[in-house]
């Protein structure tokens, strides 16, 4: 395993200072989770319980009316509502029974708690239980928050799967130890890592959140809990509360992240080392390759992270030792430290990291330092590039499948792409 | 509580975003938690903005509502002026805030600022996004011009014998459905008529701007939904008359230049004569013919959908067979209008009650709102997009008004090109055996998905592209085979979606083997529609079974 899994040095970030900004913050909120994860969990459908500002949200973030009908909509909360005219509760029960009347094909719907509805203090888990007795069995109903009061964009998810997590079934007592691979995941990259883990001889490997909504995972004490994306805090808690045992390792980006990755499961599992390198070695080969153009574009070009999905820090890991880019600053909405261990341990010492935000001041700090490349979201892309500033998308890295040694240089030339544009446009 | 998938409007905290983004030196402190930010990129990308909103929220959390979210507000207030050093400060609160009840305009005024600071309030769970643009417009109006009112019952000074009249041009904002070149179009026509623009408003004013609102002789109001009320209050304050013809069309430009000169005092002669458009001659050329009679569906807000259905109907010689709009303060001006049309007025925000209008109507053209534009798509009927909510292809790189004499060129286009042809369709009819035409050919400008009746597969994309997902437009030229196939799909049934006739009928409708067969022989192009209106006349007639007579009753029937 050591062939492919560089030491972890006991330098890096893992005690590094970090800047802690509280200001304007310019981020989605957990709805917007609801973009993906719809096309996630292809049975299920999300009623955002808020307000109009909630519906305009979800229909400017999703690209406006890419789907003749989605599987998302919006309960308005109107005046009536709030000045006890009209009877929230029922006025939930007509609307949702209105709903599952016109889309039959719904198996799982969920009930998703916003700003307004939580500053009204309607309890939606309540009117979940109450709503699953009416319309059980054929929909489950669940509730979970994506209020912005609560949440800052991908952790939308967390709170998604962090609702089902009560509804798995539990482990067989005897039952051998088990993987389960946790996050939303495009299906090309679990299929591919799906082949790896048997190639290895991982053979009980089980995705979540699953393809369809009636085929939850099990778990229980032999679960071996091995994280995708690096922002499921609270479903990660609840697991293993349910007696899963977390797998520390760096995120599956990049080379360097998926041997990782690949090696503590391989670890857990006691999986022979040249069996693990005769599966793992010419896949990551391959993928260095296939990274190396990129990198010659890209050593020694200066990166600046505004805070947008939790993913900045794996991704500046791999940014910084895998295409030899120089970190100006890693901002990142919530640094979970225990969940990042192993990605901090592989930044590069001395990296500015920066928590929450202030988007004045760290717009500053971006035109004082004039990366090469800003990697921030959509309300600040255009303004930069006005200013002359190449930036990338941060959203795209998320809706991208970048997660394995396949994708990996497709992660990197969504870094490369903005530069390669720059200089092949002659106006 | 109402069940929404898509929304025509955004809430009314957008709308004022709209004019402090439009004008230079105003900044807006929006109360508001954390995600609210998202409506920056409505202008960043949509618009393609090159710079951010004027805008600072609070983005308040949890943690603050434990604590203490006015002092918060007050902070950030405090901040944005130090920073930005605005000329006038709009403050308000988004949904969530109003809710928590701060009261953002006593707050700032304690700060006792050196410049105007305007609070307002937005019922964002009562109003929209037009009315929130339109009240912030009024209030910002009223703020800034009302110190240089004159005494209530003072007569307007009357204008010296050399001066040229003068006029302020109201309601056009940032994110709006080409305002841009709308200004443009409109401020040229007033220059060719001989009448100074004083001010333009929102767009690209300052609060001194505003403030010099009422040194102009009169008030030409672009868009009704953003500027009527503070116009309004210009005449109750100034003594300005306003227009109230919108000029989009030839005829409504016409009127306008007769309306303005008539404010103005001058003569419209020269105007009138002088710019023709090229739309009322290529509407009489004999191409055009085939234009007669098509059935056109409008939806739109309250003044794009009244002059889309004008121009359909006088300037094309279609047949108007619904419209409608989302802007309900304007419902009866829509409602008058529909009169008109013999039509039945409808007044809703709800898309999915637009879609069943739409496909009870059968039209053959629909002018709509992006929304309409995937109703149509699924119906497999052409469609323009003539009203907001915008999109980024709404924002096109050339010069697009819809108003003036330019405008009514644009929309001659607009409307036409979804459909075919006219020498196109007889060509069609010569060569329809021909084994390109046949009537499962997937169209090309309607995308696969009018043959397969579903939405293009971008939802299968994993990464639907943020905001601003290309999707083909109708309108693209398309080469004659293309059309053809295009009108295929127009007039076939392959789209899944049964017709309303079939769809609503208590006995199942059967067509006998003959009558399908002979059905076969009418071209194409035409099947579809021959199809559904045969089923109708049955269905109206009880009919269970469609024979060769009952179709060519039908044919005679429908016959016009």
């Amino acid at each position: 395993m050591n062939a492919v899994v560089a030491p972890v040095a006991n330098a890096g970030c893992v005690d590094a200072p970090v800047l802690y900004e509280r200001g304007q913050r310019e981020v989605f909120c957990g709805l917007t989770g609801i973009v993906w994860l719809h096309r996630k969990i292809q049975d299920a459908f999300f009623l955002v319980v808020g307000s109009r500002t909630c519906a305009h949200l979800l229909q400017s973030a999703a690209g406006v009316m890419i789907f003749a009908e989605p599987r998302f909509a919006t309960a308005v909360i109107e005046e009536r509502d709030l000045a006890g005219l009209a009877d929230a509760n029922s006025e939930l029960d007509r609307v949702v029974t209105r709903l599952i009347e016109r889309r039959p094909d719904i198996r799982l719907l969920f009930l998703v708690g916003s700003c307004p509805s939580e500053v009204i203090k309607l309890d939606l888990d309540r009117a979940a239980t109450r709503l699953s007795q009416s319309f059980a069995p054929r929909v489950r109903i669940r509730a979970w928050s994506g209020s912005g009061l609560d949440t800052t964009f991908t952790q939308g998810e967390d709170a998604c799967l962090a609702a089902l997590v009560p509804d798995m079934p539990a482990t067989e007592a005897d039952a051998p130890p088990s993987l389960l691979v946790v996050g939303a995941l495009a299906e090309v990259v679990e299929d591919q890592m799906a082949r790896l883990f048997a190639e290895i001889g991982i053979e009980r490997v089980r995705f979540f959140p699953p393809r369809r909504s009636d085929d939850l995972p099990p778990v229980g004490p032999g679960t071996r809990l091995l994280l995708a994306q690096p922002f499921l805090a609270e479903t990660a808690r609840l697991l293993e509360k349910r007696g899963a045992t977390r797998l520390t390792a760096p995120f599956p980006l990049g080379v360097e992240g998926t041997a990782g990755w690949f090696g503590a499961a391989a670890r857990a599992f006691g999986v022979d080392e040249a069996r693990f390198d005769a599966a793992i070695a010419p896949r990551a080969e391959r993928a260095r390759t296939a990274l190396a153009r990129h990198r010659e574009r890209l050593a020694g070009k200066s990166l600046f992270f505004f805070p947008d999905s939790q993913l900045e820090v794996p991704l500046a890991r791999f940014a910084a030792r895998e295409l030899g880019m120089r970190l100006v600053e890693v901002g990142t909405p919530y640094l979970h430290r225990g969940h990042l261990a192993a990605e901090l341990a592989l930044l590069p010492p001395g990296t500015m990291l920066s928590e929450g935000q202030n988007v004045d001041n760290q717009l500053d700090r971006c035109r004082a330092a004039q990366p090469d490349l800003t990697v921030c979201g959509l309300g600040l892309a255009n303004p930069l590039e006005a200013e002359g500033l190449a930036t990338k998308w941060s959203i795209e890295l998320l809706f991208t499948p970048v997660h394995g040694f396949e994708q990996a240089a497709d992660l990197a030339e969504l870094f490369a792409r903005p530069l390669v544009r720059r200089s092949r446009l002659k106006v | 509580m109402q069940l929404t998938v898509w929304t025509y409007e955004a809430p009314p905290h957008v709308g004022a975003m709209r004019i402090a983004t439009a004008m230079e030196g105003v900044h807006y402190v929006l109360h508001a938690p954390q995600g609210d930010t998202y409506a920056d990129l409505l202008f960043t990308m949509i618009e393609r903005a090159t710079k951010r909103p004027p805008v600072t929220y609070t983005t308040f959390q949890a943690r603050d509502l434990g604590s203490d979210t006015a002092e918060l507000f007050k902070t950030s207030v405090k901040e944005a002026y130090e920073r930005f050093r605005p000329q006038a400060l709009l403050v308000g609160a988004s949904c969530t805030a109003e809710l928590i009840q701060d009261d953002p305009g006593g707050l700032a005024r304690a700060l006792d600022l050196p410049i105007p600071v305007v609070p307002l309030e937005l019922p964002a769970y009562q109003r929209k996004e037009n009315w929130g643009a339109a009240e912030t417009f009024y209030r910002l109006v009223r703020t800034l011009a009302g110190p240089h009112a004159p005494p209530p019952g003072s007569k307007r000074p009357a204008r010296g014998p050399d001066d040229a009249p003068r006029c302020n041009i109201l309601g056009p904002t940032a994110l709006g459905f080409r305002h841009r070149d709308d200004v443009h179009e409109v401020t040229g026509l007033l220059h060719r008529l001989g009448v100074t623009v004083n001010v333009v408003a929102p767009l690209g004013a300052t609060p001194a701007d505003i403030a010099r609102l009422g040194e102009a002789d009169f008030n030409v109001v672009l868009y009704p939904e953003i500027a009527y009320q503070a116009a309004q209050w210009l005449d109750r304050t100034f003594g300005q008359k306003s227009t109230k013809v919108v000029p989009i069309g030839v005829g409504a430009t016409r009127d306008f230049i007769a309306e303005v000169a008539a404010l103005a005092g001058i003569d419209p002669a020269p105007v009138l004569a002088g710019a023709p458009s090229r739309a009322p001659w290529y509407a009489r050329s004999v191409d055009s013919t085939y234009l007669t009679g098509k059935r056109v569906f409008v939806f739109g807000d309250a003044t794009h959908a009244i002059a889309g259905a004008r121009i359909a109907a006088d300037e094309l010689g279609f047949e108007v067979v619904g419209l409608g709009t989302y802007s309900r303060e304007f419902a009866r001006d829509v409602r008058a209008a529909a009169a008109k049309y013999g039509v039945e007025p409808l007044i809703t925000d709800d898309y999915l009650d637009v879609e069943a209008a739409i496909a009870a109507a059968h039209p053959e053209l629909v002018l709509g709102t992006q929304m309409e534009r995937h109703t149509a798509k699924r119906l497999g009927v052409p469609c323009a997009v003539i009203s907001a909510p915008v999109h980024v292809q709404d924002f096109p790189a050339r010069y697009a008004p819809q108003m003036g004499h330019e405008g009514a060129n644009v929309l001659f286009d607009t409307f036409v090109h979804p459909l075919m042809m006219g020498l196109e369709e007889h060509l069609l009819t010569m060569f329809r055996e021909d084994f390109e035409f046949h009537a499962d050919a997937a169209p090309s400008h309607l995308g696969v998905a009018a043959s397969r009746g579903e939405a293009p597969s971008v939802a299968a994309d994993p990464a639907p592209v943020p905001a601003v997902s290309p999707t083909p437009v109708p309108g693209s030229v398309p080469s004659m085979a293309a059309a053809a196939s295009a009108e295929a799909a127009v007039a076939t049934d392959a789209a899944p979606i049964p017709s309303a006739a079939a769809a609503a009928s208590p006995v199942p409708l059967r067509w006998a083997a003959d009558a399908e067969k002979e059905l076969h022989k009418i071209p194409f192009f035409v099947r579809g529609k021959a199809r559904r209106n045969t089923e109708r006349f049955a269905q109206d007639r009880g009919l269970s079974l469609i024979t060769i007579e009952t179709l060519y009753d039908a044919k005679a029937h429908f016959s016009r």
